[in-house]
C-alpha cells in the first residue's frame, strides 16, 4: 500500500528533476524491518532469556545527598537463591560520556548524589528474590546538606556534589562574546529584556532500559542492550572492568525508542558485566519505570534571559544570552548541553553580534542530559517568543519579521558555524500559506489564536566526544555470488529508521530491492565504528558511509560487467536488480550474475565506506559544540484554543514545514516530523520532570514528583492534533541525496508556536514551559487587574561569569580564534582536565 | 519488571463461599475484583494482604437487571459494559459517563463497578513504589507516622479518586453488603468516609455485592471529569449532577456531588437545596455553583494546581447545570474530556 | 518474609493462540509474565507493568485486556490472543501489512498491543470512525508516532478487510 499521494503531506522541491533515477530514495517505502516490527519479532534487550540466566536488581539510595559509612551485604548474601551481591568497590573506576566529567561510579563507593543513585546490586536465580534480598542490605548513611536548585547550588559552596568543576556546586561556565555586543546595543532601535523558564522533562521510551551479559565461551565478554551508543558503552566498559576493548563485545538491541534517553554509558550496563563476567552465567537486568526516571539525562530545566537589540524593520543588531542549567547530580553530557543552550540562536536569523554566558549546575537530583534537540529547545523557546513580542511592538506580522531576516545559505554565522542550505524562508511561506495564516493572525475570535515559531538543528555533531581524528562513522559491505548483500555497520536503531536508511541508500546505488540485503547493525564486533544515534548524525553520516561503500562496490562490479558485455563501463546502469547498458537496456546481466563476473575477475567482493565531518571553521574552545556538516530548518504554526475562564487548552492543529533536503523514505520522514511535534506538544503543555522537596525542618528529602508513566503526563492518542506536514526538499550538497536531519529539528518550534498562540487567543504572555491552564489563569487574572498579562519568572539571579572569550566574528576580520586566549593548535590541557580524563 | 508479592489465592463460586473465606480471614485476605487497582498496589506493596480471594467466578455478581421499578447492578459488572449500554441514559447518564471515563480501554475491559467504588484512595506521596516512600519516610497512610500534604494534619488527606462513586451518589444508589453473619444496604453517600485511610465503611469481613437504584424516571444526570489527558488519568475533580425537573422547567430535586476533592465524594447539600423550586436559569446556576465550590477542598496531592482546581469546581457545576436544562455543551464538554459521548 | 525458593508452582490450561497450551509458573506471576517468561513469547511488551501505559495488551475472551494486571492463575480455560497469533496462513495479518506499509511502527514497542487492540476493535466494529479509532487505542502509549500513521493504518486495514469480506461473498 504505498502512499505516494498521501494527502496529508506535500514535498515541495527541486528534487522531483532526476527521479526517474531514484527507483528506492524517494519513494515511500515498507521500512527493512517493519516486518519484525509488526510480528513482535523485534528481539529488544529484555526479550533475551538464555539458559541459566541470572537476575540483578540495584539498590538505590534513598537519601538525596550523603555519605556512605558503611555497607552490610551478608544477611543478603545469605538469602536463598541469592548468588552475588556486589558494591562501589567492586567496581569503583569512574567513567562518564565526555573525557571532561568521569564522574560516575557503577555502584557509588562512598557518595550519594541523588535519590535513585545505585549502591549495592544483588543477582539472584529470580527478580523477585533479588528484588527481596535488597531489603537485607544495611546501609550506614551520614546525611548531607541536600541541594535543590540551581539557586541553592549557586549559595552552597560546601557541601560539594563533586570534587571537580569550576568552584562550590557550580558544574560549568561559559562566557563567548562574538563581536561586540554593547555596540550592537547601541545601534538598536529597540532593545528587548525578556526572562523564561523551561522546565526539565523526559524521554519516557516505553521501553524500559534493559541489558543482558554472558562471558563467553572463549572467557570474553558480551552484552546486549538498549543503547543508542554502543561504541560509547564499548569504550566505558573496557575502562571500568579494565578489559581490552577487543575482549569485549556490545550489542546494541534495536531500541524500543531513545530519544536521547540511552545515550550514556550507564551503571546498569557495567554491573551486569560485571556479575556475569564473576558467575559465568548470563546475568540480565530490567529497571522498573520508576528507575528509568532515575537514569534521566533527560531535558535540563533552564532559567533564561534573553536581551536583544532591532532596529525598526526588525534587523537584529545585537544579542545577549544567559542561562542557569539545572544540571542534576552528574556531568554526564551537561558540558555541551550548556555550549548548545548557546550555540544555535545564530543559525536562523542573522545575529551580528552575540553574547552567551551560561553556568550549569550540580543539584541532588538524577543528572540532565541530551533529549531531542540537546540544549536547544530551551533557547530555541526564549527566542521565538522574544521574536513575537519584537514582532508585535514593531507592528511588523511575526511571519514577515522572520522572512526578513533569515540568515542566508553556506553563510559562516558570528560563532563560525558554516551554514549549509538554508530554506526557512520556503519554510515559514509554506506554512503562512496552508495554515490561512494571513486570514487568523489576531483576526480570530476571543479565545482563539494561531502562533508562529521556527528552528533551526544540527545534522550530526560535527566532533566527536572524544578527541580522535578518525571517521565518525563507517560501513562494510559484503557481496554474495547469490546477488545478496550485506551491510556492516555499527549504527543503532532506535525506531528512528537508521536500518532502512542504509539499506534503502545501497539498494538505490546497486539498483536492487532493500529487501534483498541483511543488515548486521549495532554490534562492535561485527561493524565498523559508527558513534551512535545521537544528534541526528545517522542519516548523514552513515548514509555518506553507506553511500561510498556501494558506490565502491558498483565500480568493481561495473569494470567486470564491463569487459564481460564489452560495453563501456560509465554506460552501464544499475536498477531493477540488473546491469545494463543503458543505451540498449536490453543488453546487461541480472545483478546475481554481475557480482559472479566481478568475483570471477576480481576476487571476494567487499568494499568499505567512511565518513569524517568537514572542519568546522570555529576554533576557539567550545567551538567543537555547534558545528554540523549542515543545518535543517523548520517553521510551524499552532492553533490553540483557551477557555478564557479556566485558561484550558486545546490543539486542534499544527502546520508545519521542514527544510529536509531530500527524504530518503518519506513515510519515515512523515513519522519524525509527526513524532517530533507529539513530543513538542508533550513538553509545551503537560511534560514535567518535577521534585519535590520535603519541608526542610522535617526532612531533608528531595524526591522525583512522580517517577510513574501515570503521572509523567505524556499525550494520549485523544489528545493528538491534526498535522499537516510539508517537506522541503532541496537536496544539500553535504548529504547523500541530499539528506539532511529530521528526527529532532521539528520538535523546537512546537513550544515557542504553542506559547504564541496561547497570546493570540488571549492576550497573555506565558514564558514559562509548560503552559498550563493555572498558569493562564494566573495570568488572565493578571490581565485582568490591569497589570503585565503574564505568567514567568522576573528575576535572573547574579552570577560571577568568568571574562569571555572574545572571537571577532568573520565579518569584523576574525579567523574563528579567540583574540584573548592560546590558540587551539597550542593549547595544552590543564592539570584538572588531565585527571578527568584519565 | 514490577512483581507482585507472594500470595495465596482462592476463587469461590458463591457469595456464601466467598463469605466464609473472608469471615475466617478477615483482614488478611482482599477481595479481587477487576485487579486494576489492588494489583498496582500490591506491586508498589502499598497492600500486601496475605490472601487474594477472586470475586470474577461468582455468577451473581455479573448480572444486570434494569427494570422500571428500579435497577440491580451486580459488582463485578465491568466498566465497559456500563459505558456500552446504551439503557444507562437519561436519569442514568451520569453513571454510564463516568464509566466511559475511567482510565483507559483496556482497564475498563477489567475494571469492574465495585472495584471503582472501593477504590483505594490517592494521594502523590503514596501511590508510590516501596523504594520511594522509603525515601520520604513513609507517611501516614501506610508505614509512617506523618502526611507529608498537610503535615500538622493527624488525619490522612489522600484523595477519593473514584469516577462512578459520584455519579452514583448523585442518582441515589444504595450498596448491598454481604457477609457471613448476614447483609446489609446502605446509601452509597453513607458508605463513604471523609478520612483517607478509613474512607470506606466496608468492613473487611463484607462483600460490596450488588448496587441498587430508585426508579429515576423524570430524572437527567451528567457527570464532568477533570484530569490532564483524554484517557489514563483519573479524575483530578469530578462534579455529578442530577435534577429532577417538572413540566415548567423548575426543579423538583436535584442532587450535585462533587468528587476528588476531599477523602469522600462530597454531596453539595446547599447548593442542591439553592435550586429546589426555581427555573435553571443563570442565577440560579451561579448561586448553586458558587456553593457547591465552597466545599470543595483540593489539596496538593494530586495532579494540577489545587487552587485551580477548586476553581474549576464552580466551572464545572455550571456546566452540569446547563447541560441538564438543556444547553448545547458538547464543545466544552469534548474540550475536557478530548471525546465524544454518544 | 516467605523465600520465593519455598513456593509450590501451579499450572493452567489455557488457549493460547488458539492452541491448547499447559504452563506451570509461580503462583504470584501475572498473564504478562507467564507469556514472556514461562512461554517464550517475547512479543507481547512491557512499559510499567501498573496499567500505565498499555504495552502489555492482549485479547482474553476477545476483549484487549492489560496482561500486567490479569494473574495468570485467573486465566486457565480461557483464549489468549498476542500478536504472535495475529497473522493468518503464515501471512500478515491486514493490519500488520497496513502497519508495515503505513509507518505505523516506529521503535515497535507498543505496537504488538495495539495491534490487537485494534483487532479487536475491527472485530466489534467493522467500519469504525477516526474517532473511534482514535478513542479504541487511547490506552496504547506511543512516544515515537505522534498516533496519526497509526490510525492511518487502521483505516486502511479496515477497508482490506471490507474488501476481502465483499470478494469472499
Amino acid at each position: 500500500m504505498p502512499n505516494e499521494r498521501d494527502p496529508r503531506v506535500t514535498r515541495v522541491g527541486s528534487l522531483k528533476a532526476n527521479e526517474n533515477d531514484l527507483r528506492v530514495i524517494g519513494v515511500p517505502r515498507r521500512r527493512v524491518d517493519a516486518r519484525a516490527k509488526v510480528t513482535g519479532q523485534t528481539r529488544f534487550a529484555d526479550d533475551i532469556f538464555l539458559p541459566r540466566m541470572a537476575f540483578c536488581k540495584l539498590l538505590r539510595s534513598p537519601h538525596p545527598h550523603a555519605r556512605i559509612r558503611r555497607i552490610d551485604t551478608s544477611r543478603a548474601v545469605a538469602h536463598p537463591g541469592v548468588y552475588l551481591v556486589l558494591t562501589g568497590k567492586d567496581v569503583p573506576i569512574q567513567y562518564g560520556i565526555l573525557p571532561v566529567s568521569q564522574d560516575e561510579q557503577a555502584l557509588c563507593v562512598d557518595h550519594v548524589r541523588h535519590v535513585g543513585d545505585p549502591v549495592a546490586a544483588v543477582i539472584a536465580r529470580e527478580e523477585l528474590t533479588a528484588f527481596e534480598a535488597l531489603d537485607l542490605i544495611d546501609v550506614d548513611y551520614e546525611i548531607l546538606t541536600t541541594i535543590s536548585n540551581p539557586e541553592e547550588a549557586l549559595a552552597t559552596s560546601a557541601p560539594r556534589i563533586h570534587e571537580y568543576g569550576e568552584e562550590g556546586n557550580i558544574h560549568k561556565l561559559v562566557a563567548l562574546e562574538f563581536g561586540n555586543v554593547e555596540e550592537g546595543f547601541a545601534e538598536a532601535d529597540e532593545i528587548f529584556e525578556d526572562t523564561f523558564f523551561f522546565q526539565g522533562n523526559t524521554h519516557l521510551p516505553i521501553e524500559q532500559h534493559a541489558s543482558v551479559a554472558i562471558k563467553d565461551p572463549d572467557g570474553k565478554l558480551t552484552i546486549w542492550s538498549s543503547t543508542q551508543t554502543p561504541h560509547y558503552l564499548h569504550r566505558a566498559l573496557a575502562k571500568v572492568l579494565e578489559m581490552p576493548a577487543a575482549h569485549i563485545r556490545v550489542i546494541a538491541t534495536p531500541n524500543g525508542g531513545g530519544f536521547g534517553g540511552k545515550s550514556d554509558p550507564f551503571n546498569h550496563e557495567i554491573v551486569v558485566a560485571k556479575a556475569a563476567l564473576m558467575l559465568d552465567r548470563p546475568v540480565k537486568i530490567c529497571l522498573t519505570r520508576e528507575e528509568v526516571f532515575y537514569c534521566h539525562r533527560g531535558r535540563h530545566p533552564i532559567l533564561m534571559k534573553f536581551k536583544t537589540g532591532v532596529k525598526k524593520d526588525g534587523a537584529i543588531t545585537g544579542m545577549h544570552l544567559q542561562t542557569l542549567i539545572d544540571g542534576g547530580a552528574y556531568g554526564s553530557y551537561g558540558v555541551a548541553s550548556t555550549f548548545y543552550a548557546g550555540a544555535l540562536q545564530t543559525t536562523t536569523y542573522h545575529v551580528p553580534r552575540y553574547r552567551y554566558q551560561g553556568c550549569r549546575t550540580f543539584t541532588n537530583k538524577p543528572p540532565c542530559g541530551p533529549k531531542r534537540g540537546h540544549g536547544t529547545p530551551q533557547p530555541r523557546f526564549g527566542q521565538e517568543v522574544q521574536l513575537d513580542k519584537i514582532a508585535e511592538r514593531l507592528k511588523i506580522d511575526p511571519a514577515n519579521l522572520r522572512l526578513h531576516i533569515v540568515e542566508s545559505p553556506n553563510a559562516v554565522t558570528a560563532n563560525f558555524f558554516r551554514l549549509g542550505t538554508v530554506n526557512l524562508s520556503e519554510c515559514i511561506r509554506r506554512v503562512v500559506e496552508v495554515s490561512g495564516w494571513k486570514d487568523k493572525f489576531r483576526k480570530l475570535p476571543e479565545g482563539r489564536g494561531v502562533g508562529l515559531a521556527c528552528s533551526a538543528y544540527l545534522t550530526g555533531a560535527g566532533l566527536p566526544i572524544y578527541w580522535n581524528k578518525m571517521p565518525h562513522s563507517g560501513v562494510q559491505l559484503k557481496f554474495d555470488r547469490c546477488g545478496g548483500v550485506s551491510i556492516f555497520c555499527g549504527a543503532t536503531e532506535i525506531g528512528q529508521g537508521s536500518d532502512d536508511v542504509l539499506a534503502g541508500i545501497v539498494a538505490q546505488v546497486l539498483g536492487i530491492d532493500p529487501f534483498d540485503i541483511r543488515l548486521f547493525t549495532g554490534d562492535t564486533d561485527l561493524g565498523p565504528v559508527d558513534l551512535g544515534s545521537y544528534s541526528s548524525r545517522v542519516t548523514l553520516m552513515a548514509g555518506n558511509a553507506a553511500l561510498q561503500a556501494a558506490e565502491r562496490g558498483k565500480a568493481i562490479i561495473a569494470e567486470g560487467v564491463a569487459e564481460k558485455l564489452e560495453v563501456p563501463k560509465e554506460r552501464l546502469s544499475f536498477a531493477d536488480k540488473r546491469v545494463f547498458d543503458s543505451v540498449a537496456p536490453e543488453k546487461g546481466v541480472s545483478f546475481e550474475e554481475a557480482v559472479c563476473i566481478a568475483e570471477a575477475r576480481f576476487g571476494t567482493i567487499g568494499t568499505v565506506g567512511s565518513y569524517t565531518p568537514p572542519k568546522s571553521p570555529a576554533l576557539y574552545k567550545g567551538g567543537g559544540v555547534g558545528p554540523s556538516p549542515t543545518y535543517s530548518y523548520s517553521a510551524a504554526v499552532v492553533e490553540v484554543e483557551v477557555n478564557p475562564v479556566t485558561g484550558w487548552v486545546t490543539v486542534p492543529r499544527i502546520w508545519i514545514a521542514h527544510d529536509i533536503g531530500c527524504a530518503l523514505n518519506p513515510t519515515l520522514a512523515r513519522g519524525q516530523v509527526e513524532g517530533s511535534v507529539y513530543m513538542g506538544l508533550g513538553e509545551a503543555l503537560m511534560e514535567e520532570q518535577e521534585f519535590r522537596r520535603l519541608p526542610k525542618k522535617l526532612s531533608h528529602a528531595l524526591v522525583h514528583k512522580f517517577p510513574s508513566i501515570l503521572e509523567y503526563k505524556s499525550p494520549t492518542s485523544l489528545d493528538m492534533p491534526e498535522v499537516i506536514t510539508e517537506l522541503i526538499e532541496e537536496p544539500d550538497p553535504q548529504g547523500p541525496f541530499g539528506a539532511k536531519e529530521v528526527g529532532q529539528g521539528p520538535l523546537l518550534p512546537i513550544m515557542p508556536a504553542v506559547a504564541n498562540a496561547v497570546y493570540d487567543a488571549v492576550g497573555v504572555r506565558i514564558d514559562e514551559i509548560p503552559i498550563t491552564p493555572e498558569k493562564i489563569m494566573k495570568a488572565l487574572a493578571e490581565k485582568k487587574a490591569g497589570r503585565e498579562p503574564r505568567f514567568g519568572p522576573s528575576h535572573f539571579p547574579r552570577i560571577n561569569w568568568p571574562e569571555a572569550l572574545r572571537v571577532p566574528p568573520p565579518w569584523e576580520g576574525g579567523d574563528g580564534n579567540a583574540v584573548n586566549d592560546v590558540p587551539r593548535r597550542t593549547r595544552r590541557v590543564s592539570k584538572k582536565e588531565k585527571v578527568l580524563t584519565s | 519488571m514490577m512483581r507482585l508479592p507472594l500470595f495465596e489465592f482462592r476463587a469461590p463460586r458463591t457469595l456464601e463461599e466467598a463469605a466464609r473465606i473472608l469471615d475466617a480471614e478477615r483482614a488478611n485476605a482482599m477481595p479481587l475484583a477487576g485487579g486494576t487497582d489492588l494489583l498496582p498496589n500490591m506491586k508498589r506493596r502499598q497492600q500486601v494482604p496475605r490472601m487474594l480471594m477472586s470475586l470474577r467466578h461468582i455468577e451473581i455478581l455479573n448480572r444486570v437487571a434494569l427494570h422500571d421499578s428500579g435497577s440491580r447492578l451486580g459488582a463485578c459488572v465491568t466498566l465497559s459494559e456500563i459505558a456500552a449500554d446504551r439503557r444507562f441514559r437519561n436519569g442514568l447518564t451520569a453513571l454510564a459517563q463516568a464509566a466511559s471515563l475511567v482510565a483507559t480501554p483496556q482497564i475498563r475491559n477489567m475494571a469492574t463497578l465495585g472495584g471503582n467504588i472501593c477504590l483505594d484512595t490517592r494521594c502523590n506521596y503514596y501511590d508510590q513504589s516501596y523504594e520511594w516512600r522509603k525515601s520520604i519516610n513513609f507517611c501516614l497512610k501506610k508505614d509512617g507516622t506523618t502526611c507529608w500534604v498537610a503535615p500538622s494534619s493527624r488525619k490522612c488527606v489522600a484523595v477519593s479518586s473514584t469516577d462512578t462513586g459520584p455519579a452514583l451518589m448523585a442518582l441515589g444508589a444504595r450498596v448491598r453488603l454481604v457477609s457471613r453473619s448476614g447483609e446489609r444496604e446502605v446509601l452509597l453517600s453513607d458508605l463513604y468516609n471523609n478520612d483517607g485511610i478509613d474512607f470506606i465503611k466496608r468492613r473487611p469481613d463484607e462483600i460490596l455485592a450488588e448496587v441498587s437504584l430508585d426508579n429515576l424516571h423524570g430524572w437527567k444526570s451528567t457527570y464532568w471529569k477533570l484530569r490532564r489527558r483524554g484517557s489514563f488519568d483519573f479524575p483530578v475533580l469530578s462534579v455529578a449532577a442530577a435534577v429532577s425537573l417538572s413540566g415548567n422547567n423548575t426543579v423538583e430535586d436535584a442532587r450535585i456531588v462533587v468528587g476528588s476533592a476531599a477523602c469522600r465524594p462530597l454531596a453539595a447539600m446547599e447548593a442542591a437545596k439553592s435550586l429546589l423550586g426555581r427555573p435553571l436559569n443563570q442565577q440560579a446556576i451561579e448561586e448553586a455553583a458558587a456553593l457547591a465550590a465552597r466545599i470543595a477542598k483540593p489539596l496538593d496531592n494530586t495532579d494540577f494546581d489545587m487552587t485551580w482546581r477548586k476553581r474549576v469546581t464552580a466551572e464545572f457545576v455550571t456546566y452540569a447545570l446547563r447541560e441538564l436544562r438543556g444547553d448545547d455543551v458538547r464543545a466544552e464538554r469534548e474540550s475536557f474530556t478530548r471525546c465524544a459521548f454518544e | 518474609m516467605l523465600p520465593i525458593e519455598s513456593q509450590k508452582t501451579s499450572q493452567i490450561r489455557f488457549m493460547l493462540n488458539g492452541e491448547e497450551t499447559d504452563v506451570s509458573f509461580a503462583p504470584y506471576k501475572t498473564l504478562l509474565e507467564i507469556l514472556r517468561e514461562d512461554l517464550g513469547h517475547t512479543g507481547t511488551k512491557h512499559g510499567c507493568e501498573l496499567g500505565e501505559c498499555g504495552a502489555c495488551a492482549v485479547l482474553l475472551d476477545g476483549k484487549p485486556v492489560l496482561s500486567c494486571l490479569v494473574l495468570a492463575l485467573e486465566c486457565g480455560g480461557k483464549q489468549v490472543l498476542t500478536v504472535e497469533g495475529l497473522g493468518e496462513d503464515g501471512g500478515l495479518h491486514p493490519l500488520q501489512d497496513a502497519f508495515a506499509d503505513l509507518g505505523a511502527a516506529q521503535c515497535g514497542y507498543c505496537t504488538p498491543a495495539i495491534l490487537v487492540t485494534a483487532k479487536a476493535l475491527l472485530d466489534q466494529n467493522p467500519h469504525p470512525t477516526r474517532d473511534q479509532i482514535r478513542e479504541a487505542i487511547s490506552g496504547n502509549l506511543c512516544r515515537c508516532t505522534g498516533y496519526l500513521q497509526i490510525f492511518e493504518a487502521v483505516e486502511a486495514a479496515m477497508l482490506k478487510i471490507a474488501g476481502q469480506k465483499t470478494s469472499a461473498t
